[in-house]
């Protein structure tokens, strides 16, 4: 019976009206993404740029719930709302006054920062079109914690050791280099 | 969904991310572009993901979130170091390594 409604929910999800809702949430999302990187770029006060990127962070976010990975959202919440951007804002708290804004930036050097980005944006949708031109994504099977859970610790076992270690030397690291001696 | 709308929209973070650590001289919005990146890069790896029916690339999205939380902690330290000793976060004054 369970498996029925399953299956029911799994129609409802690829049906017409899902679609246009989730392109719907999509567009919305893409939008005060683009617009509000732009911005924290941009933007001369420092702290404003944290809270955009804030922004930009919960837009990814949705945009991996919208795609079902709803594990990689809360952790992208936790991790990155809950704890880097915290991190940021000490970070600029503890440099205030050397220099807040950050104007001064001359033309040039945004001129050719502004083409460089340019390049590099069509190139790569230059080949994205070209290589997935209407790929359509399957959403018939979104993927469980339990899924991620039994491959990171079976077949991706060697870089979660990796990375375990590589988060132990990043935090002596950090305490090394940032000691006051 | 198309796939491409995802890898696109990627693309577009990927290059203000490129751009604000080209164009930016304070340090610690340096830092906030290489997370936009890394975050462009998620995107990627949770679409193709998706795309293939695979748990690998939210697996691999994982991995490079616990990178990100490492590389921020020591990119501060440094900011923090920088600060200590020049009272300044401007990337701008670092060029004793010009040659």
């Amino acid at each position: 019976m369970s498996t029925l409604a399953a299956l029911a929910d799994m129609d409802r999800l690829t049906s017409g009206e899902a679609l246009v809702a989730q392109n719907v949430a999509f567009a919305v999302m893409a939008i005060t993404m683009i617009v509000s990187a732009l911005r924290m770029v941009t933007t001369r006060n420092v702290v404003h740029a944290a809270l955009y990127l804030v922004v930009v962070l919960s837009g990814v976010a949705g945009i991996f719930i919208l795609l079902g990975a709803e594990f990689v959202g809360v952790t992208q919440v936790m991790v990155y709302i809950g704890a880097i951007v915290v991190l940021f804002l000490f970070g600029i708290m503890l440099t205030k006054g050397s220099f807040g804004d950050d104007d001064g930036v001359s033309g040039e050097r945004r001129l050719m920062a502004g083409l460089v980005g340019l390049l590099v944006f069509g190139v790569m949708t230059a080949a994205l079109v070209d290589s997935f031109a209407d790929a359509e994504l399957d959403r018939s099977a979104p993927s469980t914690t339990a899924e991620i859970a039994d491959s990171i610790f079976s077949a991706y076992i060697v870089p979660f050791e990796a990375v375990s270690v590589l988060l132990l030397a990043a935090l002596i690291g950090a305490i090394v280099v940032a000691r006051r001696d | 969904m198309l796939l491409n709308q995802f890898l696109i929209l990627s693309a577009v973070l990927f290059s203000i991310g490129v751009y604000g650590v080209l164009a930016r001289r304070n340090g610690v919005l340096v830092l906030m572009s290489i997370e936009l990146i890394l975050n462009a890069v998620n995107i990627n790896l949770v679409a193709f993901g998706a795309f293939r029916a695979s748990v690998g690339g939210e697996v691999f999205a994982l991995f490079v979130i616990a990178v990100a939380a490492a590389e921020v902690g020591v990119g501060l330290a440094m900011v923090l170091l920088l600060y200590r000793n020049r009272r300044s976060i401007d990337l701008t004054l670092i060029d004793q390594l010009r040659g």
